[in-house]
């Protein structure tokens, strides 16, 4: 219990100091994160939309896949993207191995899954509401998918959210395609693992809570925003 | 959108349509003509519902046909709208929920808000043109659903019992929009099981019982005189079906 209790007053003392080089960890963490949200929200909604409205062959088995998908361990994603950027792989030229980008590009197919299915689930329970008046008015496939999409917006808050907690906790993706480069690819799990096995516990403990309350803030934040709307909307 | 270029008559021969190996739809045959407002009479489970979605072409008959006189599926679709015992409203504001049908119409957007502002006239909510849709009243939304249908100007106005889920003040306002637009040549084909709404608003009633067309009458001659026994019983109030 000591060790913890050191280890929390360590942590104080760092976030109090506003250490920089705390800063850069998590502003990086902050900056890949998000770009991977957005990415596989761009991707995710209409995807997720477009499987809930459609009809077509193979649908069960691509919802179940999806649904499956969800589950995605981070480290297979990592070591995948590893192989396509690596020096030898397809996309090797692109010189993106071990660079934020390709932390983007891991997280963003670790993201789409959730999204996409969480989105799926959504827009297909408002489809039994919407379905005959929006066939009466003419709107079809893909133009009902987008207008069911963006009539229940702020229920799809929670689909991103679910995304960006998945994008921010993990560790084993943007370990292997980031290489956890010091001042370069270090972002918060990176360093919790790493700091955590070299035995400095104040700094890993510190970038612990500030993950936790981040989360927290993005989580509440959201849900103020989708509550209001909820009662400007109805 | 009336009558030399109207999309009418419509041609139902021999409709059948069942879900889960259950007949709704039991070989109907009928012509609906431009003109008089129709009634489909009947009781809960009756099939009127399923007869006006098979008629409005949101299901296809199991067997028989649904034929308009205009053979332009595009044209027919447009030459006709259709209001819900629901209405389903988005989350945008009621002058939008307008714009979005006349959009997918293909209207031209220079025309879209004035058409729009001119259907809210008519149902009397231009008040709340710019308030959220989801927020109004029942009865404000039924009256906005009604807008948003005959901004479409269509021929043919389905209505599936619109007043189900309304008091009796906000019926009376329904039934005067209802008048308004028969007034300004639309057809109206509507379904209901209130006896006193089918008497103020029909002309014609097409009777409807388990599934079949019973009978067909002018109203004052289906109130007065009604041919069927089940027709009778139904006027009467009493239940034989239960």
């Amino acid at each position: 219990m000591s060790t913890l209790g050191e280890a929390v007053r360590g942590a104080i003392g760092l976030m109090a100091a506003g250490d920089p080089m705390l800063g850069g960890i998590v502003a990086l963490s902050l900056a890949v994160s998000l770009s991977a949200v957005l990415l596989a929200a761009l991707l995710g909604l209409p995807l997720g939309a477009a499987i809930a409205v459609g009809r077509f062959p193979g649908r069960r088995a691509l919802i179940v896949l999806l649904n499956a998908l969800m589950g995605l361990p981070p480290v297979v994603v990592g070591l995948l993207v590893y192989l396509l950027l690596s020096r030898a792989g397809p996309l090797g030229e692109m010189g993106l191995l071990f660079t934020p980008p390709a932390m983007v590009i891991a997280q963003t197919i670790l993201v789409l899954p959730i999204i996409a299915a969480l989105c799926r689930q959504s827009v297909e329970d408002a489809w039994v509401e919407y379905e005959e008046q929006l066939r009466s008015l003419g709107a079809d496939g893909l133009r009902a998918a987008l207008t069911l999409v963006w009539d229940i917006r702020f229920s799809l808050v929670t689909a991103v959210l679910a995304g960006l907690g998945r994008a921010l906790a993990e560790v084993g993706a943007v370990i292997i395609v980031g290489g956890n480069i010091d001042g370069v690819t270090r972002v918060m799990t990176t360093t919790i693992a790493l700091e955590t096995s070299k035995g400095d516990l104040p700094l890993a403990l510190s970038l612990g809570f500030i993950l936790i309350a981040l989360v927290i803030v993005l989580n509440a934040a959201a849900h103020l925003i989708k509550e209001a709307a909820q009662r400007r909307y109805g | 959108m009336s009558g030399a270029h109207s999309i009418l008559p419509l041609t139902l021969r021999e409709v059948r349509f069942a879900a889960g190996g259950r007949s709704i739809i039991d070989g109907i045959s009928a012509e609906i003509a431009a003109g008089p407002t129709t009634i489909i009479l009947g009781a809960n489970g009756a099939g009127k519902s399923v007869l006006m979605r098979l008629m409005h072409g949101l299901l296809r008959p199991t067997s028989g046909e649904i034929a308009w006189r205009e053979q332009g599926a595009e044209r027919v679709r447009r030459g006709q709208a259709m209001v819900f015992q629901r209405p389903v409203m988005l989350r945008r504001s009621a002058l939008a929920n307008i714009l979005y049908a006349l959009e997918l119409a293909r209207v031209p957007a220079a025309e879209r808000e004035r058409q729009a502002m001119e259907a809210l006239r008519e149902v009397g909510l231009v008040d709340v043109a710019d308030r959220p849709a989801r927020v109004l009243s029942g009865g404000e939304q039924q009256r906005l659903a009604l807008a948003r249908a005959w901004a479409l100007h269509p021929a043919v106005l389905f209505l599936d019992e619109p007043t189900a889920n309304l008091d009796p003040g906000a019926t009376r306002e329904i039934e005067n929009v209802i008048k308004a637009f028969d007034a300004s040549g639309t057809k109206i084909v509507m379904s209901t099981h209130n006896l006193g709404q089918a008497r103020r608003l029909g002309d014609e009633v097409l009777f409807i019982h388990q599934g079949r067309l019973v009978e067909r009458a002018a109203v004052d001659t289906f109130f007065r005189q009604p041919a069927s026994a089940e027709a009778a019983a139904f006027v009467k109030g009493e239940l034989p079906w239960t």
